[in-house]
């Protein structure tokens, strides 16, 4: 049975790398006795695939692991057992039972995200930064150098960028995500920063992921879908 | 939620911010205004390290056990945080309550290797601890040092309060309950000390007084109180089996160098080799039950989820119940896909037979350690292991499909020679042409024979705590010999050499058999930038001659002086069950190139059978 696990990363979780992250659910698992299935050969793994990495120092909400299971178990049971031998900074928040086929992956699936931007106590610019942020999502093309690793080119961000606001402080933002067009919160926020003559700091901003989306619209129209919709609560 | 020692920034700046938070699974948290007694417990090397340590996990978990004590961990903070802790006036801290290091009662560290030596004046200054042990005040935590280093704690003497001579399950208890009461009498520090000092086991450097002769060797070595031994016992746990041992050891968020549950079958070595202080110190040996040690395994897998489960022992073939022990790992664990591991065991058929089952023979090596060349030199430092042996186990394992071979030795060693330095050449070649006896098709394509040499450095309490060491180019001169002689093997083009660097053996040297005159030195090192010693990174030979130099200590008289066989040594004060009558025998027997018999095949009197347990009491066939 194919199943998505969403749990929350928040406190001292934040210093946990992505990797790290699927180590620490390697070991839950065992721990809370859940019957995973492994890959054959001569040295197996567990089935398990993530939606999509999260950087170093940003929480969140929405996260997803798709794993596979061989003795069936009910969300409320697997959700209270993986929170039982878990630690303060990962909670697991649901457990769903997903259609079988490499389409229905999370990590296929991921097409946008929202995100908060804070910045952190004491890094706030002095000047009003927050009126201008209606007129920069107003505009048609936002071009920003972005670096890969071999060079830099330039792009025009805007096409990604599905919607930006702020409200006392907090900007909001759903942005491109995954394989096809990844657009990370921070670089709009520098490129907003840009405009009004800010270098940004390091370590300037508090980045929240607040959710992941498959995009399940049909001819070029947006269809945003969170990815546990896409699953059925176990019973 | 708790609140980190460190800001986000610097988190997200340093290496391995992991490294620092706590709230790892198994972290024991407490409320403090309900603990007693705080103790900090410090491996003073960095975190992968340091949580790989067995010792340490056993002492938490006991520690913990008791309500009046809360223990928590410290590590060295790696160099990046180094600096910005000391740029910014940022005391090192403990990871599980994220409190000073100074606010503790207790600091202990252990002392696994000699390399350490300066990063634990690291973590003593940046926990704002003063460095002598002199200098410090009735507001500073009782720093204690322990493990196999504690058995020459001379060279350190300056910078500790006490040291624990033995094992940690024996006498922490009446140490910690002692503290207590002290503390509830409002007694000063110096009477804790002076009352610590007649817990057998426990040694406070403060109490005794040291005089030279002449010629820089130790002429008198008394206590300066009345009521304080003049010898210390060392502490040892009789019965390993209902001994706690931590079921739910603490899972670090990063791997570390053992990710793994580690099942620690036995305590001691039942073999003998002259070079081997573990061998020596940890006498008589002593086996856990096979039904604990089952316990152990399943509780230990399900609290930690770790899918690696491996065995800890001296010489894990010596167990009575080897077959016992794997057998059962293999039929309980396999089919959950937990990986076992099997280190440090003699390859025969019995043992092939379970690593075909437990690994990839084609990916595995097979590891050998006859530590000398030649049989003459084989004799001469004890080992067992004949070349019949080693030739017939590599035999038997490349008919088995491996094509893979470790083999370990050192050089330097008492009495050795061109001769036997060409032996580990030869015999390494002898394993080669066993690989290429066996028909082309029937084999695994070419062998691949790794040869690795250690410089041999004498440590207290064996039998060649008497011998000299060599200068540093003469140690490089016998790695050319092997070298060389290698390149003149038909089969050359199978075996590869790797050797150590030969300066580090040098500190090394001193460091194990030092007095108290080299305290000095590595505070002077220290001070010069001496940090993290056993980091080949930031090793640097030219600090520590310039760090002698200035401290007008004389390296050659701590490495290659001839010493005398009634000299007394820095560490003659520790009393370890076994005698220097004993160690003078062996040293003495060493040189007639004769093999002295295991423990289980004759005991020969080393004066361990007086601890009344272990090997020491089974019946003998």
């Amino acid at each position: 049975m194919k199943v998505r696990v969403k749990f929350s990363k928040y406190g001292i979780m934040k210093f946990i790398g992505h990797l790290d992250v699927m180590r620490y659910f390697q070991k839950a698992i065992r721990r809370a006795g859940i019957d995973i299935v492994y890959t054959e050969g001569l040295s197996p793994h567990m089935v398990m695939s993530f939606a999509s990495p999260l950087g170093v120092g940003l929480t969140s909400d929405a996260e997803y692991m798709d794993i596979e299971i061989k003795t069936p178990v009910t969300s409320a049971e697997a959700i209270a057992a993986l929170n039982r031998v878990g630690v303060e900074g990962i909670q697991v928040t649901g457990f769903y039972q997903i259609p079988e086929g490499k389409a229905n992956k999370a990590m296929t699936l991921v097409a946008a995200a929202d995100y908060t931007l804070r910045f952190r106590k004491g890094y706030e610019p002095k000047l009003d930064w927050q009126s201008g942020i209606s007129h920069f999502f107003a505009q048609k093309s936002i071009t920003v150098m972005k670096k890969t690793k071999k060079s830099e080119k330039e792009v025009d961000i805007r096409p990604m960028i599905y919607e930006m606001s702020v409200n006392a402080g907090t900007v909001f933002m759903k942005l491109s995500s995954g394989s096809v067009a990844n657009l990370k919160p921070e670089l709009v926020m520098d490129a907003y920063l840009a405009t009004l003559g800010i270098e940004p700091e390091p370590f300037a901003y508090e980045i929240h992921r607040c959710e992941v989306y498959a995009d399940m619209g049909t001819e070029g129209r947006r269809n945003l879908v969170p990815l546990d919709r896409l699953g059925e609560e176990i019973l | 939620m708790r609140k980190l020692a460190l800001s986000d920034e610097i988190l997200l700046k340093v290496e391995k911010p992991a490294r620092y938070i706590g709230g790892e699974v198994n972290s024991v948290m407490k409320e403090k205004e309900k603990i007693a007694i705080r103790f900090a417990m410090c491996f003073p090397d960095v975190y992968e390290i340091g949580m790989s340590h067995l010792g340490i996990q056993i002492l938490y978990d006991m520690f913990n056990r008791r309500e009046d004590v809360w223990c928590e961990r410290v590590y060295s903070p790696w160099v990046d945080l180094d600096k910005v802790m000391r740029e910014e006036h940022i005391p090192l801290f403990a990871l599980e309550s994220q409190d000073p290091v100074k606010e503790f009662d207790f600091l202990g560290i252990t002392l696994q290797y000699e390399m350490c030596y300066t990063n634990i004046l690291q973590v003593l200054d940046l926990s704002g601890i003063p460095l002598m042990a002199a200098e410090r005040g009735e507001d500073c935590p009782i720093v204690i040092g322990g493990g196999p280093c504690a058995y020459n704690p001379e060279p350190l003497a300056d910078f500790f309060d006490m040291f624990y001579i033995g094992e940690g399950e024996t006498v922490y208890d009446p140490l910690l309950d002692l503290y207590k009461e002290c503390k509830a009498a409002g007694a000063s520090r110096a009477e804790f000390l002076k009352r610590a000092a007649q817990i057998p086991g426990i040694y406070v450097p403060s109490l005794y007084e040291v005089s030279y002769k002449e010629d820089g060797t130790i002429a008198s070595f008394v206590p300066t109180e009345e009521g304080v031994p003049a010898v210390v016992q060392k502490q040892v746990e009789m019965d390993v089996t209902h001994a706690p041992y931590p079921e739910s050891p603490v899972v670090p968020f990063i791997k570390v160098t053992q990710d793994r549950v580690v099942l620690e079958i036995q305590r001691g070595c039942i073999r003998g080799c002259r070079f081997c202080q573990a061998g020596m110190l940890y006498r008589p040996t002593r086996e856990r039950s096979l039904d604990v040690l089952k316990t152990h395994a399943y509780r230990m897998l399900k609290n930690t989820g770790h899918e690696e489960i491996s065995l800890s022992s001296l010489s894990s073939s010596d167990y009575s119940d080897l077959e016992g022990i794997v057998t059962f790992l293999i039929d309980e664990f396999r089919e959950q896909n937990i990986n076992i591991s099997l280190p440090s065991l003699r390859i025969d058929a019995f043992s092939l037979d379970v690593m075909s089952k437990v690994q990839d023979v084609r990916k595995s090596s097979l590891t050998f350690a006859p530590e000398a060349g030649s049989q003459r030199l084989r004799d001469v430092i004890n080992k067992g292991l004949t070349k019949a042996v080693i030739l017939d186990g590599a035999d038997q394992a490349f008919h088995g499909g491996w094509n893979k071979v470790k083999l370990y030795f050192m050089l330097g060693l008492p009495t050795e020679t061109e001769e036997d330095r060409k032996a580990i050449a030869h015999l390494a070649n002898d394993i080669a042409v066993k690989y290429y006896e066996i028909p082309k098709d029937k084999r695994n394509g070419k062998c691949q024979i790794t040869v690795s040499t250690s410089f041999f450095v004498p440590k207290p309490f064996t039998p060649f705590q008497w011998a000299s060491m060599h200068y540093p180019g003469d140690y490089l001169g016998f790695a050319k010999t092997v070298n060389h002689e290698i390149k003149e093997m038909l089969n050359q083009k199978s075996i590869r050499y790797n050797w150590h660097q030969a300066d580090v053996t040098l500190l090394e040297g001193v460091f194990a058999r030092g007095d108290r005159r080299i305290s000095r030195v590595i505070l002077e090192a220290y001070r010069m930038g001496a940090l993290y010693d056993a980091w080949t990174e930031y090793w640097n030979y030219d600090r520590w001659l310039q760090a002698f130099d200035r401290c007008g200590v004389d390296m050659d008289f701590y490495t290659v002086r001839e010493r005398d066989l009634d000299e007394i040594f820095p560490w003659d004060f520790i009393d370890i069950g076994v005698t220097k009558a004993f160690l003078k025998r062996e040293w003495e027997t060493a040189h007639k190139e004769t093999v002295t018999p295991n423990c289980r095949m004759k005991c020969s009197g080393c004066g361990a059978a007086r601890y009344k347990g272990g090997v020491c009491v089974e019946a003998r066939n």
